[in-house]
């Protein structure tokens, strides 16, 4: 395979991804400011931080309002990360790969890129965003689908799982980062409605509400979610899920190339810790560095992968 | 079946189809149509309008009404394709070589080795096989039932084969029951064809399955669906010159394990931009070196670098004396009677008749730098009269011809629109000529360009078998 093409392949993936992720962070962000006490603009600000858009956002506009975030993460061009441009972005990676993807994945993305602004403008209009978040959730969903049924089990789908998780992996650390203070013990003490709706909140955002309940059944406990979110190899949005899948697809590249490359053993040393800890021992570190710690291993992963399979010639 | 012309009944072979459209509901063809566009534009079946904004991909529009063909009217197409074929690969080995058809006067040596499109580099070359053109793209039209002309070899790189092999998976995918009435010749072998084609002219002395690629200027161009198309039904990269080098005398593909080498290029880049080293030193499409590869029988190149001094048109009127001067036969497909400005007896008549011709820049290609005569305004037909007495040996001329026509599917029902036909064929170990080929319609009424760059269609073309 071309280095070429498995960089497009990798960012194909990304990008999905990230599409879907920015989708459920707005829907979160949409349902919390229609609930009683609570600070719209501190919630919007927490989404635009998750997203990793907040110093784009205030780029462009001085004030925080919803229809604005929501514009700004769906339909900006100039922001490389709204739903527009990661869908445009996904399909010209796929484009330039007809010849390794799969009729199916094609046609479900290339769908997706077509229908995409008149479904939104549609939407928005009517004052349906939940209905567009939904929308973008199922394209979503279909191209992974399609991908799962489809594509050979070769190094194409390795590269496209590598984007896909890193990129999962990515997205829930960055919302346990912004949110991380309500998520420490002692907010237990102090935490009334507002941090239970909070904590629903975080749940929601990774479509987690409702597993969670069947995996820990007592009421929301914040360790409990940093748990299920970070440690659970149950929850397949957890980073341990997520750097179990990373590691499994370089196990499969290293099987079909024959022989490990250096960014296997940053993410088995990644997934060590994740095996390993409890969230005890998390907490003991402090959270908020632990997640910082993950976030900047992510970045130097995707730079090891880069190098290691020529994504750049 | 209705509209095919003024009383006219449609020919024997449309004679199931006929029936079969004489039984649709009145709106279904025009539902299957539109379904037919949708399909196409969800599988990505675009091409890029140059000049046109920068993201702009076009469907070329599709009629749903095939073209039918005999067997035997078959037959006789394909032994002339092949005649055709074999001779122009003999004039090009010729005169990169000994040149023996321009020391007999038959063809004047000026006009090839002044041409644009003679690649002198090439003298003594040794392509794999002595092939020069191993795919190309034969332009047929038909006068009347038993009238074949050929308008042009595409001998450089034609395309419009994926949409040969699309518009037949369309078919069948819409109107599964047609295909029951009528026995049509399969032409999903293709890029199986194409395989066994190229693998058949790599380079000798391989002691491993060659590796083949298709070589792409990228994304941006108009046919970059069809580069992938082929590629992946082939099996094989889709590389563009940034993935290729030349090192350590082999050429090279930058994978994720490494470089691998390359043994066969289909490329799909101009002459001018294949080697920076040798030819267009700007060009960022080709890769350094590798036509010095090329000449040593380290790689293949398909088509040869210098192929289109076959298809350039103004030696098209000379295409008759070439297949006699090789094959010693007469051509078994005509020629459309062709006026080269350059002689000036030709250009006084064309001055004097430009009204009554269709005049073509004997370089240009997708039906730009022409003038259809009878099409035309008087003030169209005076601005190209003063280009050609400008530059007379920039032109050529022929009449205009009447060309057959097919009915197509239009808001007003059926109706006749001018057609004609490209048959694909591929030369290696031998000959494999697709039955068929794209059938390329011009959708403005009494228009007879039929270049999607200029407003045409294309419909799925059946040879019956017998």
């Amino acid at each position: 395979m071309l280095g070429r093409t498995a960089n497009d392949l990798f960012w194909m993936a990304r990008y999905i991804e990230r599409a879907e992720n920015i989708a459920r962070l707005l829907e979160v962000g949409h349902r919390l400011t229609l609930l009683p006490h609570e600070g719209g603009e501190a919630e919007w600000r927490s989404t635009l931080r998750s997203a990793g858009c907040e110093p784009g956002y205030f780029n462009r506009h001085e004030t925080i309002a919803t229809s604005q975030v929501c514009n700004y993460l769906l339909l900006d061009r100039d922001n490389p990360s709204s739903v527009y441009s990661c869908l445009s972005t996904a399909r010209r990676n796929a484009r330039a790969q007809r010849t390794a993807i799969t009729r199916d994945m094609w046609e479900a993305l290339n769908a997706a890129w077509i229908e995409f602004p008149t479904i939104a403008a549609a939407r928005i209009e009517a004052n349906a965003l939940p209905d567009l978040f939904d929308w973008i959730r199922d394209r979503s969903a279909l191209f992974r689908g399609a991908l799962l049924n489809t594509i050979l089990r070769n190094d194409t789908f390795y590269f496209t799982q590598l984007g896909t998780f890193l990129e999962r992996a990515d997205n829930t650390a960055r919302i346990l980062d912004t949110k991380y203070y309500v998520l420490l013990p002692e907010n237990e003490l102090v935490g009334g409605g507002v941090d239970s709706a909070q904590w629903a909140a975080i749940l929601r955002s990774v479509s987690a509400h409702r597993s969670f309940r069947w995996v820990y059944r007592d009421a929301f406990k914040p360790w409990h979610i940093a748990d299920f979110l970070i440690l659970n190899p149950q929850m397949p949005r957890s980073l341990r899920s997520c750097y179990a899948e990373i590691s499994a697809a370089l196990a499969g590249l290293e099987h079909s190339y024959g022989g490990p490359t250096p960014c296997h053993a940053r993410a088995e040393e990644t997934l060590g810790r994740l095996v390993a800890n409890d969230m005890n021992g998390i907490l003991q570190t402090g959270l908020h560095d632990f997640l910082g710690g993950v976030i900047t291993g992510n970045n130097l992963l995707a730079s090891d992968i880069a190098a290691a399979y020529h994504f750049n010639g | 079946m209705r509209g095919t012309g003024k009383g006219k009944r449609p020919r024997e072979p449309y004679r199931a189809v006929g029936a079969w459209v004489e039984g649709q509901p009145g709106a279904e063809l025009r539902r299957k149509s539109a379904h037919a566009e949708s399909m196409f534009r969800r599988t990505g079946i675009t091409f890029a309008v140059y000049g046109a904004h920068e993201a702009a991909e076009r469907l070329i529009p599709f009629d749903i009404i095939p073209r039918v063909i005999s067997a035997a009217e078959w037959r006789r197409l394909a032994a002339g394709i092949e005649q055709r074929v074999r001779a122009l690969n003999a004039f090009m080995y010729d005169i990169y070589h000994r040149q023996e058809i321009l020391r007999a006067g038959r063809v004047p040596a000026d006009l090839v080795i002044q041409n644009a499109a003679f690649v002198p580099e090439m003298m003594g070359a040794e392509p794999p096989r002595g092939i020069y053109s191993h795919i190309m793209g034969i332009d047929i039209v038909r006068t009347s039932e038993n009238d074949f002309f050929v308008l042009e070899d595409n001998t450089r790189t034609p395309s419009g084969v994926s949409y040969m092999l699309e518009n037949r998976e369309t078919m069948m995918h819409m109107c599964p029951d047609l295909f029951g009435l009528n026995r049509v010749a399969p032409v999903e072998r293709y890029p199986e064809d194409l395989r066994a084609t190229l693998e058949s002219v790599a380079p000798t002395n391989l002691d491993r399955e060659p590796t083949i690629v298709v070589l792409t200027p990228g994304l941006h161009n108009s046919a970059y669906f069809e580069h992938s198309f082929l590629a992946d039904r082939m099996g094989v990269e889709l590389v563009e010159g940034q993935d290729l080098v030349v090192t350590g005398g082999r050429l090279m593909m930058k994978t994720t394990q490494g470089l691998q080498q390359v043994d066969v290029v289909y490329r799909r880049i101009d002459d001018d931009y294949l080697d920076p080293l040798v030819f267009n030193p700007d060009s960022v499409l080709g890769v350094p070196g590798l036509f010095d590869l090329y000449r040593a029988g380290r790689v293949t190149i398909v088509n040869a670098p210098g192929a289109g001094i076959a298809d350039d048109k103004s030696i098209y009127s000379y295409v008759p004396e070439i297949i006699e001067f090789y094959t010693g036969r007469p051509p078994i497909l005509k020629n459309v009677h062709t006026y080269n400005c350059r002689n000036p007896d030709d250009l006084a008549y064309v001055l004097e008749n430009m009204a009554d011709l269709v005049v073509k820049e004997t370089h240009g290609s997708g039906g730009y730098g022409m003038l259809v005569g009878p099409t035309s305004t008087r003030a169209q037909v005076e601005a190209f009269r003063g280009k050609v007495k400008a530059t007379p040996e920039r032109y050529i001329a022929q009449p205009t011809l009447a060309l057959s026509t097919c009915p197509v599917l239009t808001d007003e029902g059926l109706s006749p629109r001018h057609v004609d036909l490209r048959p694909f064929v591929l030369l290696g170990d031998k000959m494999r000529l697709t039955p068929g080929g794209l059938t390329r319609v011009a959708l403005k009424k009494g228009s007879l360009v039929v270049n999607s760059s200029q407003g045409g269609g294309t419909k799925d073309t059946w040879v019956l078998e017998e």
